[in-house]
């Protein structure tokens, strides 16, 4: 599977994204700078977490406007995978590849813990490799991650099974509506998710169960 | 319009005496200048002899302290010290304090604390992997201490995780005489290629001298002054002088000077911290024997009609120093282009040893680069020894041992910290093989088996007691902390937070806390190689208590052979490593189940500790240990509940020899809780006997509950919640 990872200023699980690709895919992904303009044809894009723009004005409205985001649109349109995680996620929230969007935490705290993560909808690209509500413990790290849309938009997500991870066992962190994790475009080559799969990965993290994200995507290239 | 400063304005005894510059050392800048100075020489004096950046209370003693060993690299003098940790690698690591600015503002006092140790670390060309907080609170019923906590917290969290730095330790303690000045002390660590250090200090004449970073901003200005005075009531008004933080621009500037460093266009570097170009030029001038020379109106400002004076006192963060390569020039400069940041050739490297600034094409200051360094005044400050604290007499009686288990375990400073924990981002960098939580915070050394060990320690109830022991007991904690993960105690940096060592009685604490820390390292053999001293945390005459805090850091060849403090197996053998508990003096039982702050601290035998610490260690090297713990705060009862709440699972304690307060809550020194499998249980034992270190049976792992007797028992479930509720409760305004 090739792969690029989306660089921005103040980018900072970048290279724990690329370790996991790496690691996984048994290739390195390209790195490409927000300046630039085209992203190499690749399986997969990923935006990866971290504060980029230092998260000033809102946490991804900065990025979401980087020269690099209109190639983005364009792969996006031709279906090119792309997974967002935390700040990838709020990117493709503020650059409108996902619907809605991530409020600060219910809690108005910066959150880091492991939380309860189900496959709420295993027959994705992103999540394959998941038994259909299979739970697992799954680690987050964010201010920002209450998702929140309109009823319509909550109501069509439900309706078309584009909710992919939920929290589960009342241990949503945030206070995101319907307990949402991660979410999928219409077309279901586009996720953006808060928790970071790639924080377990290997025996030194406590678990593995976040290899099924790039285990499914793989499997899809 | 702002006030500007007449650079030539005549000086005058109050001018000086605001710098924070008594009359002698104002004659000594007379006979160094051979006139009267300029106000911007005078603010330039008063910057660099500043307690702060001078030590000049400090030197003498702490030039006591061991230094070197096989690990070192490079001890006290750098911007952070550097120890060898195989395979051409090394750990660079230091402490630092922003106390004063974080009681006046907590979110941008601790902020900027973090964001100033991070930049000690990577201006030594090290990536930062991990980072620490010992902070020190007044009491929670104290009208200031919540909103002190909160802001704190979110600092301290909003600087280190958008930088991506993993928070892995630290200490939270509360206490009445934190109430007028808290402690915010930081510690960051980074790994780099031994080969790939850099320094301060210049090298050859005619060089650029480049700026780098943020922009200049009146921020700070007299910042290391301020940190350098005791506070009184009108404290609100030296706010102005508290710097910004922007962890963005940070983040930003630790990816171009590591891209910058690998081209070679670095000769020299230093980050611009307390006294911001003033520090950073004259430091890099005279440690390489050379002059320095700046033009302030190549600065980057983000203010208008910026003095020199403020120019040169900013403490405006996230900027740097640099001796550049010239043929390097373009290189760099498209690297900090890219990285939007600003890069301004601001002077030169001269050979006539003086510090020359020129703003507005005039000559503002021109002072003898050495002597601001070297000739800062050096004092030999009279001092008592303390009083040794009366032996306890009438120990109060031991009602029921489980209430007061329940009492300490639910206390402030022995309560959950998790509340604050959790808002630090203690996984990023996917390298963190341990959280905080547990004796030592461990983070793997990024693509190899290796891991680091990290604490920080000290007891500031045993210094108040007897600033000797407790100095000794700190190091003493720190290497027992890092053994108890598995790790190899390799070398220290020391936080030094005192009072006004103009009081002979202050001054006495400090001196015999650093005589315990220099015996105690040296019996260890875990040298001091950074450091940092906090002086004046004094409010209308009343000092914190002695504060030596201790980051300890030691190495693991190979993380999988870590130790955890968690019950791991039902059945396993809990065996206590050390003598039975004797000493009540200054414990956490005394003071929390009855209200005694009474008694003398623990007395520490640096060769007991050394044996049973490396006994332990070897054991779990070895893979017999499947949990450890060390002995420290609440004592034996209470080591054991933070491994039953930790596992999830209860222990059978009914065997115990003695369930005399002592026994159950003594806080005697160099002792460990260990659990073995039942199989290994008999030859743990005997090569304890082996090895002469004491050890003996206490318990097993099992059930839901921690047992003593028939009806002395408690849930774990029960404990956890005890453990777990005080904080947020606290926090949220429910409790005092």
């Amino acid at each position: 599977m090739k792969s690029a990872v989306l660089v921005f200023p103040g980018s900072n699980r970048d290279r724990d994204m690329i370790r996991a690709l790496e690691d996984i895919s048994g290739q390195k992904p390209a790195l490409v700078w927000h300046q630039e303009t085209t992203i190499p044809d690749v399986d997969l894009i990923v935006l990866p977490g971290g504060f980029s723009y230092g998260d000033y004005l809102r946490s991804g409205a900065i990025a979401a406007r980087s020269p690099v985001m209109k190639d983005l649109q364009r792969h996006a349109t031709r279906g090119t995978k792309i997974l967002g995680v935390c700040n990838g996620f709020q990117i493709l929230t503020e650059a409108g590849l996902l619907p809605g969007a991530l409020m600060r935490n219910a809690g108005l705290n910066f959150v880091c813990k492991t939380v309860q993560l189900e496959a709420s909808n295993a027959d994705t690209l992103f999540s394959r490799q998941y038994e259909q509500g299979e739970v697992f413990a799954c680690p987050v790290a964010h201010h920002d991650g209450n998702y929140f849309a309109d009823a319509r938009t909550l109501n069509t997500l439900e309706s078309d099974n584009r909710i992919v991870f939920r929290y589960a066992n009342g241990t949503n962190p945030n206070g995101s509506l319907n307990d949402i994790a991660g979410i999928m475009n219409e077309s279901g080559t586009v996720m953006g998710m808060m928790p970071h799969p790639e924080n377990l990965i290997e025996e030194l993290h406590g678990g593995v169960s976040g290899r099924g994200v790039f285990t499914s995507l793989l499997e899809a290239a | 319009m702002l006030p500007t400063f007449d650079n030539n304005a005549p000086i005058s005894t109050e001018m000086v005496e605001s710098h924070g510059l008594n009359s002698e050392e104002y004659e000594h800048i007379l006979e160094l200048t051979g006139r009267t100075p300029t106000i911007t020489e005078l603010g330039i004096f008063s910057a660099m002899w500043n307690e702060h950046c001078s030590y000049k209370s400090s030197k003498k003693w702490l030039k006591t302290l061991p230094v070197i060993g096989p690990c070192v690299v490079y001890g006290p003098g750098e911007n952070a010290g550097v120890v060898d940790i195989g395979d051409d690698q090394v750990a660079v690591f230091k402490m630092e304090s922003h106390n004063h600015p974080s009681f006046i503002e907590p979110y941008q006092g601790a902020a900027t604390g973090v964001g100033g140790i991070l930049r000690d670390v990577f201006t030594m060309g090290a990536r930062p992997v991990a980072a620490m907080n010992a902070l020190r609170f007044g009491a929670p019923e104290h009208a200031k201490t919540r909103h002190l906590v909160a802001g704190v917290v979110a600092g301290v969290g909003g600087y280190g995780n958008s930088f991506g730095v993993p928070t892995v330790g630290g200490e939270v303690n509360f206490h009445a005489r934190y109430n007028g000045n808290i402690l915010v002390n930081a510690f960051a660590l980074g790994i780099a290629n031994r080969d790939g250090i850099f320094t301060s200090q210049a090298e050859g004449v005619g060089l650029p001298v480049v700026y780098l970073g943020a922009k200049t901003g009146r921020d700070g200005v007299g910042g290391a002054t301020m940190a350098s005075a005791e506070f009184d009531d009108q404290i609100e008004e030296k706010r102005p002088t508290v710097q910004v933080g922007d962890p963005f621009t940070e983040k930003c500037l630790l990816e171009a000077c590591l891209e910058l460093m690998g081209t070679g266009a670095v000769i020299a570097i230093q980050d611009m911290g307390a006294a911001g170009l003033t520090c950073s030029a004259v430091e890099m001038g005279a440690s390489g024997n050379l002059g320095i020379t700046l033009d302030l109106d190549k600065v980057p400002c983000r203010e208008e009609r910026m003095s020199a004076y403020e120019m040169m006192l900013s403490e405006s963060q996230e900027r740097m120093l640099m001796v550049l390569e010239p043929s390097k020039q373009a290189v760099a400069e498209a690297i900090f282009i890219k990285w939007g940041l600003d890069f301004a050739i601001v002077g030169e490297t001269t050979d006539d040893l003086r510090f020359k600034i020129h703003h507005h094409g005039s000559l503002v200051a021109d002072l003898p680069i050495k002597e601001l360094g070297d000739e800062a005044p050096e004092y030999d400050r009279p001092w008592v020894a303390p009083l040794p604290a009366a032996p306890l007499e009438d120990i109060p009686h031991l009602a029921d041992p489980i209430e007061a288990l329940k009492t300490i375990i639910g206390s402030p400073d022995m309560a959950s910290k998790r509340w604050i924990t959790e808002q630090y981002d203690c996984l990023i960098q996917a390298n963190t093989a341990q959280l905080p939580g547990g004796d030592a915070g461990v983070v793997r050394v990024d693509g190899t088996q290796k891991a680091l060990a990290m604490t920080s320690d000290v007891t500031p109830r045993y210094c108040e007691a007897d600033p000797f022991e407790g100095g000794k007991q700190a190091v003493a904690e720190a290497w027992r902390n890092l053994t108890a993960v598995g790790a190899t105690p390799l070398a220290v940096t020391d936080n030094l937070n005192f009072g006004n060592p103009q009081r002979p009685e202050i001054m006495g604490q400090f001196v015999r806390a650093i005589e315990g820390i220099g015996e105690a390292c040296r019996a260890l053999e875990f040298p001091v190689v950074s450091g940092n001293v906090s002086l004046y945390n004094e409010t209308n005459g009343e000092g914190i208590l002695p504060t030596p805090t201790i980051g300890g850091v030691g190495l693991l060849a190979d993380w999988t052979q870590m130790a955890r403090l968690a019950f791991a197996r039902e059945g396993d053998v809990i065996v206590l490593i050390g003598e039975a508990g004797t000493h009540l003096g200054q414990s956490i039982y005394l003071r929390e189940v009855h209200g005694l702050e009474t008694g003398p601290a623990p007395k520490v035998d640096l060769a007991v500790e050394r044996r049973n610490g490396d006994f332990v260690r070897s054991q779990i090297l070895d893979g017999s240990v499947t949990a450890c713990h060390d002995i420290s705060d609440g004592g034996l009862l209470v080591a054991i509940a933070e491994m039953a709440m930790a596992g999830g699972k209860g222990a059978d304690l009914t065997e115990l020899p003695s369930t005399s307060a002592e026994s159950l809550f003594g806080e005697d020194q160099a002792r460990y809780v260990l659990t073995v499998s039942p199989e290994k249980a008999t030859s743990v034992l005997s090569s304890a006997a082996d090895a002469g270190v004491p050890a003996s049976q206490v318990g097993i792992v099992g059930g839901e509950e921690l047992k003593l007797a028939d009806k002395c028992s408690i849930s774990v479930e029960m404990l956890k919640q005890t453990h777990e509720s005080w904080l947020p409760g606290y926090m949220s305004g429910t409790k005092a």
